[in-house]
């Protein structure tokens, strides 16, 4: 097409050329994947516009038509719930707070496992362990760990730490938000020190041997050498931490339900879909959602695309 | 850098020190000093620390997966389990099938395993063709494909959720296998192409065009030439697409979730989490069973993996 380079031109023309036949090829091999894409992922978030302008319930959805009739009743009702704008609140929170505890402690794994020491490679791959492990496992598990009655934490705290009395991480403001919080820390920093130990392997040795030659202390040669060089990685980290974050829904939908203040608007989603079967307002909400992360992808192109981290 | 600058200002006062050989750096060389033996103390604290933060929850799991619910209950502060008390009987409640008082594990393990299976096989059979497709050979709107998939990588399934449960209802789809395996594809396919792609573009063109001038048709050099260079890159395409799909919960929730013998491994567990009837421990055994697997393979395939994870990232 018009980007393909213009030295490519006189060969465009006849069929049957070596060029043509490459691309037809190539349509060939490329389409099932394009015809996937299409139909599992853009026309659903294409159709999921339609739905959001309509009045349109779960148990009615069989003898519903494609196009029902138009509406904009649904994010009247959307943006008039008070409900919204603190799930908005929430899931603000617990996003930028999740990236920041998780960047910040893959930051911090990365730097303490930089040198080599006897066992690392172990410790390195213990440490991917909660970002590969099951989420309905890890949920579990921590949901048992958090337990008042008989989790470990609760038994550590009043027996050993001297609490006054089991706390209900899980199920009490604004405990449960911190919670939810430090389980996004936990299960998503191997994500970030991945990422940050291979750009600190690819750092020039010889920059921070030079500063210290110089009578740098190590945390002068670090604010000054080693972080300004891992700033464009920690900016990508965060963006793309963020993103997802935003939109997390197992985590909290498995820990707490959207419970005790932690209703991020990805579960509300859920819960206007499956327990109220109000597609239209469910619809909504996604879309909002949508429309903001469609603003953190653009700012993610313009900023990060040549880094091809992703 | 300011600080940097200042540095040199300071080294006056230090004038007294008495190491010659050190006098330009003056009292930052006990600065240094300090700093070293602060961080090298501290190095190891966090290292000691973020390994119990990561591990203790997967020991915990396992723990009281061999415990007895009723000593854990007289006794939930131990942190190693007395011999007399280990039991297996968990795992053999949660393994057994409903019709005998377990729990249908072993069912939710059969089904998680073929939905896993199915997705890597499609998955990979569409992703070596189209990436080959991008990789190697020139096609209107190529570069618009690559930026369609780098954008369903980004989009995060919360959003897709309701078109397609509404869109699989509607069918009537709802309770079945296969359609799942096709949404994982969509979900999974994006990552897998972009990582061939990448690896595709580092296996010199030359080699193939060898062989063709030699004249092997292109399905040929395919075969014979680019799959079994490609290999490294398709094994761990193939291990985390099979990650992804085993431990997935959003979709599986939507389509299984009123079909208890479809349920995969983690609906099962997480639909069962809430009931009073079934003890802890017995699902503790059902959440060894779900991460084992996963566990056993990243340790297995750990150098084969990390490069592949990065790129192959969760969906939010």
């Amino acid at each position: 097409m018009s980007s393909s380079p213009r030295a490519a031109q006189p060969e465009r023309a006849g069929r049957g050329t070596l060029r043509w036949r490459e691309a037809r090829t190539g349509l060939a091999l490329i389409s099932p994947t394009v015809v996937l894409v299409l139909v599992l992922v853009v026309l659903p978030i294409l159709w999921t516009v339609l739905l959001a302008f309509q009045d349109l319930r779960l148990i009615r959805l069989r003898s519903a038509g494609l196009f029902g009739d138009l509406t904009v009743e649904n994010f009247a009702d959307v943006f008039g719930s008070p409900g919204f704008w603190q799930a908005l609140v929430t899931t603000l929170v617990y996003a930028g707070c999740g990236t920041a505890a998780s960047v910040g402690l893959g930051l911090v794994a990365a730097l303490a496992l930089r040198r080599p020491f006897r066992g690392r490679t172990f410790v390195r791959a213990s440490l991917l362990l909660p970002y590969v492990a099951p989420v309905v496992a890890a949920t579990f598990v921590w949901g048992v760990m958090l337990n008042p009655q008989f989790g470990i934490v609760n038994e550590v705290g009043t027996g050993v730490l001297g609490w006054d009395e089991p706390i209900p991480f899980l199920t009490e403001r604004p405990t449960a938000l911190a919670t939810v919080i430090v389980f996004e820390m936990w299960r998503s920093f191997p994500f970030a020190f991945l990422f940050l130990t291979a750009r600190l392997q690819a750092a020039p040795a010889s920059l921070e041997e030079a500063a210290r030659v110089d009578g740098a202390t190590p945390t002068q040669v670090f604010r000054h050498i080693t972080l300004p060089q891992l700033m464009p990685t920690i900016a990508v980290l965060a963006l793309l931490r963020f993103i997802w974050t935003f939109n997390n829904f197992d985590d909290i939908y498995l820990l707490t339900g959207g419970g005790a203040g932690t209703e991020v608007i990805s579960v509300r989603v859920f819960d206007y879909l499956v327990s109220r079967g109000d597609i239209g307002a469910a619809s909504a909400q996604a879309l909002v959602l949508s429309v903001v992360l469609l603003v953190l992808v653009t700012v993610y192109y313009r900023f990060a695309a040549k880094d091809e981290v992703a | 850098m300011t600080r940097m600058v200042t540095a040199p200002a300071e080294t006056p006062a230090a004038a007294a020190d008495t190491r010659p050989s050190r006098a330009p750096t003056g009292r930052g060389w006990s600065r240094t000093t300090v700093e070293t033996r602060v961080l090298g103390v501290l190095r190891w604290v966090v290292i000691v620390g973020l390994a119990l933060f990561t591990l203790f929850p997967f020991y915990y799991m396992v723990l009281l997966s061999l415990r007895d619910l009723s000593s854990l209950l007289q006794d939930p502060g131990r942190l190693w389990p007395a011999l007399s008390e280990l039991t297996a009987d968990t795992y053999r409640d949660v393994l057994a099938p409903t019709a005998s008082g377990g729990q249908g594990f072993l069912r939710f393990m059969l089904n998680s395993g073929l939905v896993a299976l199915g997705t890597v096989a499609v998955t990979l059979v569409f992703a070596v063709l189209g990436s080959y497709a991008i990789a190697r050979l020139r096609f209107p709107g190529r570069r618009r494909v690559s930026v369609l998939f780098l954008a369903v990588y980004l989009f995060p399934s919360i959003l897709l959720a309701v078109p397609l449960f509404v869109f699989f209802t509607r069918l009537g789809l709802r309770g079945a296998l296969a359609p799942l395996v096709l949404v994982y594809v969509s979900q999974t396919i994006a990552v897998a192409i972009y990582t061939l792609r990448n690896y595709f573009q580092t296996v010199p063109a030359s080699i193939e065009e060898a062989a063709a001038v030699d004249g092997a048709t292109r399905l040929t050099v395919m075969r014979r030439i680019t799959l079994p260079l490609a290999m490294p890159a398709i094994l761990s395409n193939a291990l985390f697409v099979f990650m992804i799909a085993w431990n997935e919960f959003l979709f599986a929730l939507l389509f299984l979730v009123e079909v208890r013998p479809r349920w995969t491994v983690s609906l099962g567990l997480s639909q069962l989490a809430g009931s009073i009837e079934i003890p802890t421990t017995v699902l503790m055994a059902g959440s060894v069973i779900l991460t084992l697997p996963i566990v056993v393979l990243f340790f297995a395939t750990e150098r084969l993996l990390t490069g592949g994870l990065t790129a192959g990232a969760e969906k939010g």
